[in-house]
């Protein structure tokens, strides 16, 4: 047992889209279809979830679609506000402070300096009407960067560690293919050396082939880097390769969680089974 | 007494005076800070400088001196035209002298001769939110200025010096007040924008149709945006002689030569050459 | 004998005008206001409705002066309005009141009151008549004398064919409980001429904004929306009237009284048998039922009816429909398309500003040009200067 903090550990997070009602107000399964209410239809999107995930370790979080999962990504990252749940990072106030409760600006200062996301749309996560090195830059600017000659130093190194030639830098990541542009996004979530990034979803989409090359990539960093990181995905074979420890999703609530060779070898719960055996 | 018949005093009714003089009031104690008011349609059309009209409208008294310029010049049409509509419902000397004015409204520069105390200058803005390139909806950039984000002013001029290897803003270059709000001091060339900095008289901004007064009080911080290894530069006016007056290093107009090609300069703050050809003539 | 500025921009701008009123003349005509208000119906409607001041004489006038330009009649009308004091508010009205002169329905066959086709252009040919070309007051003294004399014969009995007091058809579907019952919202509407528009906006401002647009931006807008740019709407006209709206005053005098006791709004308190009856204007009013789902249920979603809403200043049909889906339109936003952001709609529609924006481009900006030639020179220097060497 160590007595290192956590880098992060999310406590209860609940999600729901609409006003719920007393059946489903407390998650009560037999008020939800799935993860909607019978009664009033509001969809209970994460239902108290919890975990922590540990310095230089991947979380892999796996579930189908509308499992929840790039919901808990979007609510730490404050794309999205949580219904209730608290959130602490060890990098922010020594854990202490609740994430969900800090003001826009603060928020931003956390989004800016201490987490990094990669979204598995690059239009969301990058500016197509700027160059790749100013996309990368943006982070640093947002952190109060303002030395373009150490900027664009850095963003040289990132673009190395992320296997895009320097010499196509200037040019905008429109013209990129998936897999380059999901790069870009991984070199810029690193820009300002965060302990924790969040990746969504970030190979499905992309060639298979393709694919392995920015799997590979993450895999990389990891060793060099050693920064922490949640990887969330749909595809077990991703989260087997990848994460030391995996939650399983469905419908808003976490069903199984424990070492990912664990679940690999011995499912217990039987959607975990099913995914499981639908790998082989 | 106009052929357009009876209007109030400077065409506004107090009311409206009141209430924009109340928005330039909360203007100057936020400085650069764009504070929305209830622009009125005006004899003249939005585009064409009613927000700097309304402010002049709600400030200008029977003793008051008016200079307006567009350009540069006080012979601009628009600035002959706004004129004529102040004089029209005013009765107010109007001036070329930068020097005996006590209100000056323009457009696109600030006058050449530093700026007193007891003077007003009074800006026309076509788009008053600096960030409106980098995000089109008011709706977030109103937050962002809230929350001090002003990253995306920032890499716009980043991606300039990637692209050109310089910043490549012509006129309007963001500016910083007071350490908090980031401004756009309107079309100005950026051989203007240090004289926002630190001056002795008031700057009061006016965008019509956006609706929005802002202000630079007296004695205010004012730095033009950029970064720490590219620092803001003005037009490059080197070499170049006013050839009316013989000036230097003050803005100029680009004369096309129809006769013999070629190009030659005129001083583009039209008085302040007038005057120093006078001041010639005079000791010659 | 010192120098002094050349003048040439006084002379240039006094010609300029002279010039203008010379187009205007040219013809060795003037225009008569009073024919122009008579057989310019619908361009003094559509200035009324931009410029949101309900006053035929005045816009009449401004068509004039500004010789049937509606971008310049409608600017006219507005710097007109602006100086004029507010000295009264309405009380709210209740549009089944009008009296209609025109009322159809899209949605039934046959609705409480009938169909009333009265004076519209939707089943006119569109053929250019030969006889309107030397049509003189003789012949429309004539017309008009048999118009009278046919109405006359046809009068119909009293009870029968009232116009006034007709149901609205939204109001079957609110007691079939097929649409959302709203309650009364006695709210004051906000003032957009009053107080500068903010994003998100109250309905009020967008319904204000929107009866101020143009009639061209509002259409096409309205068009994109129902050509797919957006969730599909599936509008119908549930009804379309144009009628004489009687317009009421809460008591003068009484309002005072209101005001002392520490009352803002006059009109709310205001004793609706105690009011001042001001006249009658004419306007266009469109109700579009869209079929919307309803929050939440059973398993089973139902849907239901809501409303969209347009009205205009004169009868402005094509442009209260349009203004209608628009605001069922921004009733459910979404920024991925156009006629569904809030923002982009209402910033976009208006006449004045529009306009205003687009022509000040023929404004000087050889300042700003001169620096952007500064900006653009600089990039073609060889050594353009950046603060650290190259690596």
């Amino acid at each position: 047992m160590t007595t290192t903090l956590p880098v992060l550990t999310v406590d209860d997070l609940s999600k729901r889209y609409g006003s719920g009602c007393a059946a489903c107000r407390d998650h009560a399964e037999t008020a939800l279809q799935g993860n909607t209410c019978r009664h009033c239809g509001t969809v209970h999107a994460l239902s108290g979830v919890s975990f922590e995930v540990h310095p230089g370790e991947v979380l892999g979080i796996v579930g189908e679609s509308g499992s929840g999962k790039s919901t808990i990504l979007n609510c730490l990252y404050f794309d999205e506000e949580p219904t209730s749940g608290h959130a602490y990072l060890a990098a922010y106030e020594r854990g202490a402070a609740d994430l969900w409760t800090a003001s826009g600006e603060r928020r931003r200062w956390i989004r800016n300096h201490l987490l990094g996301k990669v979204y598995q749309n690059p239009m969301l996560g990058l500016n197509m009407d700027f160059s790749s090195v100013a996309n990368i830059a943006e982070k640093m600017i947002a952190a109060n960067d303002r030395h373009v000659g150490r900027m664009e130093a850095r963003a040289r190194v990132l673009l190395e560690h992320t296997r895009i030639p320097t010499h196509r830098m200037k040019t905008s990541p429109r013209q990129f293919s998936g897999g380059m542009q999901q790069r870009v996004q991984i070199a810029k979530a690193l820009s300002n050396e965060p302990p924790i990034l969040l990746l969504d979803e970030v190979t499905t989409g992309l060639d298979l082939s393709v694919q392995a090359r920015v799997l590979d990539l993450i895999k990389q960093i990891r060793r060099d880097v050693g920064v922490a990181m949640i990887l969330v995905s749909h595809d077990l074979a991703v989260i087997r390769m990848l994460a030391d420890r995996t939650i399983v999703m469905r419908d808003g609530r976490q069903v199984e969680a424990g070492l990912t060779d664990q679940i690999m070898e011995d499912p217990q719960h039987p959607y975990t089974q099913e995914l499981v055996y639908s790998l082989l | 007494m106009s052929r357009h018949g009876t209007y109030n005093f400077a065409f506004l009714d107090e009311g409206s005076k009141r209430e924009i003089r109340r928005a330039t009031l909360k203007a100057i104690a936020i400085p650069g800070y764009q504070v929305p008011f209830a622009s009125r349609e005006m004899p003249i059309a939005r585009g064409w400088g009613t927000g700097g009209l309304q402010l002049t409208l709600s400030l200008i008294g029977p003793d008051d001196t008016l200079k307006v310029i567009d350009q540069g010049t006080d012979e601009s049409v628009n600035a002959v035209n706004i004129k004529a509509l102040i004089r029209s419902t005013t009765g107010v000397t109007t001036s070329d002298d930068t020097a005996e004015a006590t209100l000056i409204q323009s457009r696109h520069r600030i006058p050449d001769k530093p700026l007193r105390p007891d003077q007003i200058l009074i800006l026309q803005v076509p788009i008053p939110e600096p960030l409106r390139f980098v995000e089109p909806r008011e709706e977030v950039t109103r937050r962002l200025h809230a929350e001090r984000d002003y990253t995306g002013a920032y890499v716009l001029l980043f991606e300039q010096i990637m692209r050109h290897g310089d910043v490549t803003t012509g006129a309007d270059h963001p500016v910083e007040v007071h350490d908090r709000y980031v401004m756009a001091p309107s079309p100005i060339p950026r051989i203007d924008n240090p004289k926002m900095d630190h001056g002795d008289a008031l700057i009061l901004l006016g965008a019509g149709r956006e609706k929005k007064i802002y202000a630079v009080p007296p004695h205010t911080r004012v730095t033009s945006l950029a970064f720490d290894d590219h620092p803001f530069r003005s037009e490059d006016v080197d070499g170049r002689t006013c050839e009316l007056c013989g000036a230097e290093g003050v803005f100029m107009d680009e004369i096309q030569d129809a006769q013999h090609g070629g190009t030659s300069f005129r001083c583009n703050d039209t008085s302040e050459c007038l005057a120093r050809m006078n001041a010639h003539a005079r000791t010659s | 004998m010192g120098y002094v500025a050349v003048k040439g921009g006084t002379d240039a701008i006094r010609a300029s005008t002279e010039r203008l009123r010379y187009e205007r003349l040219k013809h060795g005509v003037s225009l008569d206001v009073r024919q122009a208000r008579a057989g310019l119906r619908g361009l003094v409607d559509q200035v009324m409705s931009e410029a949101s001041l309900y006053d035929e004489p005045v816009a009449a006038h401004a068509i004039k002066q500004a010789e049937g330009s509606p971008e310049e009649a409608v600017f006219l009308l507005r710097a007109y309005r602006s100086t004029l004091p507010r000295l009264h508010t309405t009380v709210p009205i209740d549009g089944t009141s009008a009296r209609v002169e025109r009322r159809i329905s899209a949605a039934f066959k046959d609705v409480p009151g009938g169909q009333i086709l009265g004076a519209g252009y939707d089943y006119v040919h569109r053929l250019l008549d030969d006889t309107l070309m030397h049509e003189d007051e003789t012949d429309v003294r004539a017309w008009l004398e048999r118009w009278r004399d046919a109405s006359q014969a046809q009068a119909l009995p009293n009870d029968a064919g009232r116009l006034d007091g007709l149901p609205k058809v939204a109001d079957y579907l609110r007691a079939q409980g097929l649409m959302e019952p709203r309650e009364n919202d006695d709210t004051p509407p906000d003032d957009v001429t009053k107080r500068a528009l903010r994003i998100p906006a109250s309905r009020s401002e967008r319904l204000q904004v929107l009866t101020r647009g143009q009639t061209g931006t509002v259409t096409s807008l309205g068009y994109a929306s129902l050509r797919g740019y957006g969730p599909m709407l599936h509008p119908t006209v549930g009804e379309l009237r144009v009628a004489a709206l009687p317009l009421t005053i809460p008591n003068p005098l009484a309002s005072h009284e209101n005001e002392a006791v520490g009352g803002s709004d006059p009109t709310l308190h205001a004793d609706p048998d105690d009011g001042y009856y001001l006249g009658e204007i004419r306007i266009t009013e469109v109700e579009t039922v869209v079929p919307v789902q309803e929050p939440g249920g059973e398993e089973r979603q139902a849907l239901r009816f809501d409303l969209g809403y347009g009205a205009c200043f004169g009868q402005n049909e094509t442009k209260a429909i349009a203004m209608s889906l628009l605001d069922q339109c921004l009733e459910h936003p979404d920024s991925r398309h156009p006629t569904h952001d809030e923002e982009f709609i209402l910033m976009h529609v208006d006449s004045v500003e529009a306009t205003g924006f687009i022509s000040h481009l023929k404004l000087p900006h050889y300042v700003t040009f001169q620096s952007e030639l500064d900006a653009v020179r600089r990039t073609h220097q060889p050594d353009a200067v950046s603060g650290e060497e190259d690596a």
